[in-house]
């Protein structure tokens, strides 16, 4: 099973590179989670896979036991995965809505421009709220 | 003791959720923020008077013995990072409570950038490595939230890269970690050291570690890997991208360092490959610097040059040279957030960030030509202010070592750098403004912002003029990293405390 998992891993990791190589911001956002879980199992090959015991301290036969760390780690990496992939959907969202298109290239490119001037400075008669305690 | 040891955690966990309670009065947001981050500034500094003595505190969580539990370790080097984290935490507030053109990106500004201090901090005082990648994703969490703040076309163009990019040498991080464990069974730093030091790994565990330095280079932005550096920071709101150009990199760099000191301590061809790199960092970094015509793509590049001289100190691997790079950190992080605070402000006077659209800054606001000059002149390594002890430290140490190349490619740095600083002082500073007298603005409210400002231009004087003290802790620091045996019985011989 080992075997199989580690191919799994190395075809996902293929796979997520392949796809965070794309145009379309959509696809290395999806290519990124692919990754991510290729690297997920990976770390989750890192300890004994093949168990057929649960690991308990007390438990008889410890060689047979799955070794619980990679499990522990791989929970926290998820989690925090998720995490991040969340915001990843949420500046595509909006790259969509204020580029209206969403390239690499495109967007790539905005970064690029040169810097547009400044704002007039707000009137230093009308304070703005909550930024006046500063004086003290 | 203890107390202290988690303290750079626990104070900016509690300013940030004391900022979100408050979150309806954001005078009192900027109140907690500023005691917040004044309190990690005291907690830094305490750290680092008793890190000075020599002793090496370590602290595993929950009463978990190394190398089970989550050890937290300090010694001189995570002490003086956690201090000037609080300094620049600090200057950053007070920047940011400057009355600002938009002033909705204040409120939230506050409880992300203590989510971020949070992460910064833990990644400085972790001596475990799986810890240091948890720490490392709460920063990049807070960094992601806070680059965006404001929006605009521009600024999200700006993250999508930030984002990606960080992203991906994450995971790499990740999997080198876990294939680490693989190989070597350990993710504590001190047993991890103890192993390779014994031969006790399989040679696959080294491969974990190259693969572990690949994504901490991205994230220190090394070449051939910075390209993400100059496209997202320049994009930020100011204090933001001054604190970002001031701290997150160089949380990369002290993964370096303290991996390559702990797991590699024998110059060997990962050194190697770190000192070509060093080089292209420093010269390739400036050269960008050299095509840009904007006052923070400028000091972007500059960023990415100046890394390479901390790198080149690691790849030396001399007392001499760790003792360089620990200097450069400190002086580093100190110069680059002040040069980026006052290019805001500049650009506020001029209303414009193209070098093309400034000028008459000198004639308007000589205060500000002044303490632009003095960072200014530091980054370029101008005596006797404190870029020069470090630069100098540096190029001594690779003359040491018989690297001509590196010592050459860091003094012709100096001078492209100093060319890059006089290109930003005759364009902003001493040409009249393109639009006439009438063009530059009066700014109302930036006190606060003028305080921090000084106050880092200040330390950077004090640096120079005390370089004695300063060069005499890095030393110390130098010599802690240069024997791990000293961090390995730390964490690994005292009982749990």
């Amino acid at each position: 099973m080992e075997i199989v998992a580690s191919v799994t891993a190395g075809l996902l990791v293929a796979i997520g590179i392949w796809m965070l190589l794309d145009r379309s911001l959509l696809r290395v956002v999806l290519g990124v989670v692919v990754l991510g879980n290729g690297v997920n199992l990976a770390v989750l090959l890192g300890g004994r896979l093949d168990g057929s015991v649960a690991a308990f301290a007390d438990s008889a036969d410890l060689a047979a036991a799955v070794n619980p760390l990679p499990q522990a780690l791989v929970l926290t990496a998820i989690v925090i995965g998720f995490a991040l992939f969340v915001f990843a959907l949420a500046v595509l969202k909006r790259s969509w809505e204020l580029h209206g298109n969403i390239e690499t290239d495109r967007i790539t490119a905005v970064a690029e421009e040169p810097a547009p001037d400044l704002p007039a400075e707000p009137v230093p008669a009308a304070p703005i709220a909550g930024q006046r305690e500063v004086r003290g | 003791m203890k107390a202290l040891l988690v303290s750079p955690l626990l104070i900016p966990l509690a300013t940030l959720v004391l900022c979100l309670l408050a979150r309806r009065s954001p005078r009192l947001v900027g109140a907690l923020s500023l005691v917040g981050s004044a309190a990690l500034t005291s907690a830094g500094l305490a750290l680092v008077g008793l890190a000075a003595g020599g002793e090496i505190l370590a602290g595993q969580a929950g009463g978990w013995a190394a190398p089970y539990g989550i050890t937290l370790v300090i010694d001189r080097l995570s002490a003086v990072m956690v201090a000037i984290t609080g300094i620049v935490g600090l200057a950053t507030v007070l920047v940011a409570l400057a009355r600002d053109t938009d002033a909705a990106r204040g409120r939230d500004f506050h409880p992300l950038l203590h989510g971020l201090l949070v992460g910064v901090c833990g990644a400085f005082i972790t001596g475990d490595v799986f810890n240091l990648y948890v720490w490392f994703e709460v920063l990049l969490v807070g960094s992601f939230a806070l680059i965006v703040l404001g929006g605009g076309r521009r600024r999200l163009s700006g993250t999508v890269v930030y984002v990606v990019l960080n992203l991906v040498a994450t995971m790499m991080f990740l999997l080198a970690a876990g294939l680490l464990y693989g190989a070597s069974g350990s993710l504590n730093m001190a047993e991890l050291a103890h192993l390779f030091a014994s031969g006790e790994v399989p040679a696959t565990a080294n491969a974990a570690v190259g693969l572990m330095l690949v994504a901490f280079s991205i994230k220190a932005a090394l070449f051939p890997v910075f390209g993400w550096l100059p496209a997202s920071y320049h994009l930020a709101w100011t204090p933001i991208s001054a604190l970002f150009a001031g701290l997150l990199t160089k949380v990369g760099v002290y993964a370096l360092i303290r991996l390559v000191t702990l797991l590699w301590p024998d110059s060997g061809i990962a050194h190697e490959v770190l000192l070509w790199v060093a080089c292209a960092t420093m010269l390739i970094g400036v050269l960008g610097a050299a095509a840009q015509t904007e006052v923070r793509r400028i000091l972007s590049f500059h960023i990415v040059s100046q890394v390479g001289y901390m790198i080149l100190g690691l790849a030396l691997a001399t007392p001499l040279a760790l003792a360089g790079a620990v200097f450069y950190l400190i002086h580093h992080i100190v110069v680059k957030a002040n040069l980026f605070f006052i290019g805001g402000i500049a650009a506020r006077l001029t209303g414009a960030e193209r070098l093309a659209a400034m000028g008459g800054l000198y004639a308007h606001a000589p205060w500000l030509a002044i303490l632009f000059a003095i960072p200014a002149l530091s980054l370029a390594g101008i005596p006797p202010l404190s870029g020069f002890w470090a630069k100098f430290v540096l190029v001594k140490a690779s003359l040491d070592a018989s690297a001509w190349i590196a010592a050459t490619v860091a003094l012709l740095t100096g001078i492209f750098t100093l060319l890059s600083m006089s290109k930003i002082w005759n364009e902003a500073f001493l040409k009249p403004h393109p639009g006439g007298e009438g063009a530059l603005r009066r700014v109302a409210g930036l006190r606060p912002a003028l305080w921090a400002i000084s106050a880092l231009a200040a330390m950077t004087v004090a640096i120079g003029l005390l370089a004695g003290p300063v060069m005499d802790y890095a030393s110390a620091a130098a010599e802690q990293l240069a024997a791990p045996q000293g961090y390995i019985d730390a964490v690994l011989g005292t009982p749990a405390r």
